[in-house]
């Protein structure tokens, strides 16, 4: 049996793109204090299986809601517009070269001189890329009714590429670390 | 018997009782038992003040186990008889063992199962049953101390522990005749003992290095709150790796060969133990060896030879360290405090690599040897309700990526590591062929892309998916995982709504039925009538729904309406009725039943509950935003 109410409902916020992440963590804690399985050691069975599932969902909706890429995702999907997290859709010439280069730079960076530097350099650069994208999403979903959809996925869809390559980075991070 | 730990019926839930619970540090060199008595946690001695129960059982023909420190002794003379560090087996197939470097030491009988099987004087048994034989000797010294039975226990586990390491725990919990509230990690116990003690806020490491196992994790503590940020470690590294170390160079050194008989190869590990702890304090130490022929060889060991040959394994924890770090996205500067646990943190070559490693001294006011049991009770305290308005709240993560077998020998990450538990996820499926009914799915734990590089759980078969056209159905999988790390699968076919039975093949573990068979057979049980104990397991169950109901109606009437109520009562009075019968599966259908009855109940008091927490915190968000 789940939660019928949708993650923002369930954290008590407004169903928006800005949140407060202090008060987000905080309501979390409260939450789990009240839900959390260990609060529920002694009940019978059929409790304590459905505190195991409310917990999880509370621990999904939390992670939703901190992330501002999955914050940004699971709003779209709220009004129905779904993303694939597989699927590329069209996007600006620029864009692409853009992540081309990039995509580049990491396959070079293990031939670079030096290579934790040349990372850093490249990780920084999608850091940047990140703050940007956020701050344009922060701007259109402050349109509140108004929000263009079909747009505002073009910019999540940005952002996906993005926290990808950052994924790539941090493996190569990790290796040439590890390496040492 | 587990059914007999919960106090009598009609008293178990009364919350002003209070029950006895104890922590066990389940450790691979030595076990402990712990307690809160008077609002202070201590570990449990033996009739000879002895704290520590070393994790060794002898097995000897005709004769019960030997466990502790009788046993470890007699290790060199009788050592295929007599098991210790049966903590590296646990959760390992037949396989596994070929790539344990200590696979010398003992004979492993040989059959067609995956689960090794030791080869003794009394017969065959499996690393569950050997760990079992401590957790009893525990259980009999805390019944004894503390006058009574136990309600329940924690056990700890290393983080790092997979899910078939876990199931093995639980499983040797089972047939100790022991009632698990919850797993606990290793170094989240340590946490709980130490935060608590120094009442600690903010960021913190705990480096837990014990006989054979590494767990590095990193949490912030904050008004109560134990969060695991991340944790890695290597379950198969420890103390146990630094004697072998020393134990190969005192070979080399000595002329001894690899195929030097059992007892000549535990006299070499004992005195490699005994060299490293006498290191400790010294700067050198002579080591004294009897040889096969009788003769006794004679060398020295000075720290920088030990150093030598113990700081490639040092290294190889650092590894872990720096991952955790990164996963938790903290930086060595932001670690306010390095906790370490484990017999092995002692030696002062670790705490010297383990201080450049965070930049800061380690924290050793910390007794290493009891922190983890000590955490462990405190949190059996809070579990059996014995605290019912502690606000401790313990939340930890699942160490290894969950993973399922798609098509070419690959691995999809379901679950990522470092991620908080309980959690759930579902994934979508769908059939191959015109009128399908079953499909397997192959689950894994582990990091890596391939399927040959990542550890197998299970394979779960489902059954009774509904005959239709390829493609057509949507079948929901649900993999979750609990508070204890452990998971469980359910499915459902979307078009339809119809659940799927799952059946579950452990890939490294003794299946249900095996734990029964072992339960029945073992000597406590013999007389006890394998139906008298299901009986009174349903009747306790039995007793603990009504009681909660009843809670629940007093407090939650105007949650239910008129009808529902009375549909409610009357399950619950069919129930009363089976309760006081002799049919166990009768009592099992009846809280099968008021469960269904009552299930939309108990989840509005479940979502009331929360609203009203949140409302509550919200006011006072309100009132400190005002100031």
């Amino acid at each position: 049996m789940t939660l019928t109410q949708n993650h923002f409902e369930l954290f008590g916020f407004p169903v928006d793109f800005d949140i407060d992440q202090q008060q987000l963590s905080e309501r979390y804690r409260e939450l789990q204090r009240n839900l959390h399985p260990d609060r529920y050691a002694n009940a019978p069975d059929q409790e304590r299986r459905l505190a195991v599932q409310r917990a999880a969902q509370v621990n999904e909706a939390f992670q939703t809601l901190k992330s501002p890429l999955q914050r940004a995702r699971y709003l779209l999907q709220l009004k129905g517009f779904d993303i694939d997290a597989e699927k590329e859709t069209h996007q600006d010439a620029e864009f692409l070269m853009q992540q081309i280069e990039l995509r580049e730079a990491l396959a070079e960076v293990q031939t670079a001189a030096d290579p934790l530097d040349a990372l850093s350099g490249i990780m920084q650069s999608i850091r940047e890329s990140q703050a940007g994208l956020i701050a344009e999403l922060q701007k259109r979903f402050a349109a509140k009714d108004e929000v263009d959809h079909l747009e505002t996925r073009q910019v999540v869809q940005k952002m996906q590429f993005f926290s990808r390559l950052q994924q790539q980075a941090e493996e190569i991070e990790e290796q040439l670390v590890d390496a040492l | 018997m587990a059914l007999l730990q919960i106090s009598e019926p009609g008293q178990s839930t009364r919350p002003h009782e209070h029950r006895l619970a104890v922590g066990i540090d389940l450790g691979t060199t030595n076990s402990l038992v712990a307690t809160v008595r008077s609002g202070k946690a201590d570990t449990l001695p033996d009739e000879q003040q002895r704290h520590l129960l070393p994790s060794v059982v002898r097995y000897q023909a005709d004769q019960p186990p030997l466990v502790g420190e009788e046993a470890r002794r007699a290790a060199t003379e009788d050592p295929l008889n007599t098991i210790s560090s049966v903590k590296r087996y646990m959760g390992r197939g037949l396989q596994d063992i070929k790539n344990l470097t200590n696979r010398h030491a003992y004979e492993f009988a040989d059959t067609d199962s995956n689960v090794p099987r030791f080869h003794t004087a009394m017969g065959d048994v499996t690393p569950v049953e050997v760990s079992s034989e401590i957790l009893k000797v525990l259980k009999q010294r805390a019944e004894k101390s503390l006058g009574g039975e136990l309600a329940g226990v924690v056990i700890t586990v290393p983080a790092y522990f997979d899910d078939a390491q876990r199931q093995a725990t639980k499983d040797a919990a089972k047939l100790a005749g022991l009632n698990v509230f919850r797993l606990l990690n290793e170094p989240t116990a340590a946490a709980v003992a130490y935060g608590l003690d120094k009442s600690a806020e903010g960021i913190i490491a705990v480096y837990d290095l014990g006989g054979g196992t590494f767990d590095i994790s990193i949490l912030r503590l904050n008004k109560g709150v134990f969060e695991v940020l991340a944790t890695a470690g290597d379950s198969a590294l420890g103390g146990d790796d630094f004697d072998r170390a020393i134990a190969t160079w005192i070979m080399q050194q000595a002329g001894i060969n690899d195929d030097a008989d059992h007892h000549q190869l535990r006299r070499l590990m004992h005195e490699a133990c005994a060299a490293k702890e006498a290191l400790t304090e010294a700067e050198r130490t002579t080591l004294k060896i009897e040889l096969e022929d009788g003769s006794v060889w004679q060398g020295e060991l000075d720290r920088e030879r030990m150093h030598q040959l113990i700081d490639p394994l040092i290294q190889k924890t650092l590894l872990p360290c720096r991952r955790a770090l990164r996963d938790a996205g903290i930086s060595a500067d932001e670690v306010q405090a390095v906790v370490m646990v484990g017999g092995s943190t002692r030696v002062p070559r670790v705490r010297e690599k383990v201080g450049e490693a965070f930049k800061q001294e380690p924290l050793v006011d910390i007794n290493p040897d009891t922190v983890v049991a000590i955490g462990a009770a405190i949190q059996a305290d809070v579990l059996a309700g014995n605290k019912p308005d502690d606000e401790m709240l313990l939340l930890d993560v699942i160490p290894l990526s969950l993973g399922l077998e798609t098509m070419g020998g690959l691995v999809e990450k379901i679950i990522p590591r470092n991620t908080t538990i309980p959690v759930a996820r579902a994934q979508d499926f769908t059939t191959f062929k015109d009128g399908q009914t079953a499909m397997t799915i192959h689950v894994l734990q582990g990091e890596r892309e391939l399927v040959s590089d990542c550890r197998s759980l299970g394979r779960f078969t489902l059954h009774g998916i509904p005959a239709m056209v390829a493609g057509a159905a949507r079948i929901r999988v649900s993999f979750q995982v609990d508070a204890d790390g452990l998971l469980s699968v359910t499915a459902r076919e979307e078009t339809t709504g119809v659940q799927s039975g799952i059946e579950v093949k452990p890939s490294y573990g003794l299946t249900d039925s095996e734990i029964e068979t072992m339960l029945r057979d073992s000597i406590e049980h013999a007389e006890d009538d394998v139906a008298a104990r299901k009986l009174l397991e349903q009747q306790v169950e039995a007793d603990r729904v009504l009681e909660a109901l009843a809670v629940a109606l007093a407090q939650d009437r105007a949650l239910l309406s008129e009808a529902e109520r009375t549909q409610i009562e009357r399950a619950a009075s069919r129930l009363q009725v089976k309760r006081d019968g002799k049919d166990h599966l009768a009592i099992k259908a009846a809280i099968e039943e008021l469960d269904k009855t009552a299930s939309d109940f108990v989840a509005r008091r479940m979502d009331s509950s929360i609203r009203k927490a949140l409302a509550g915190h919200k006011v006072e968000e309100f009132a400190g935003e005002e100031k």
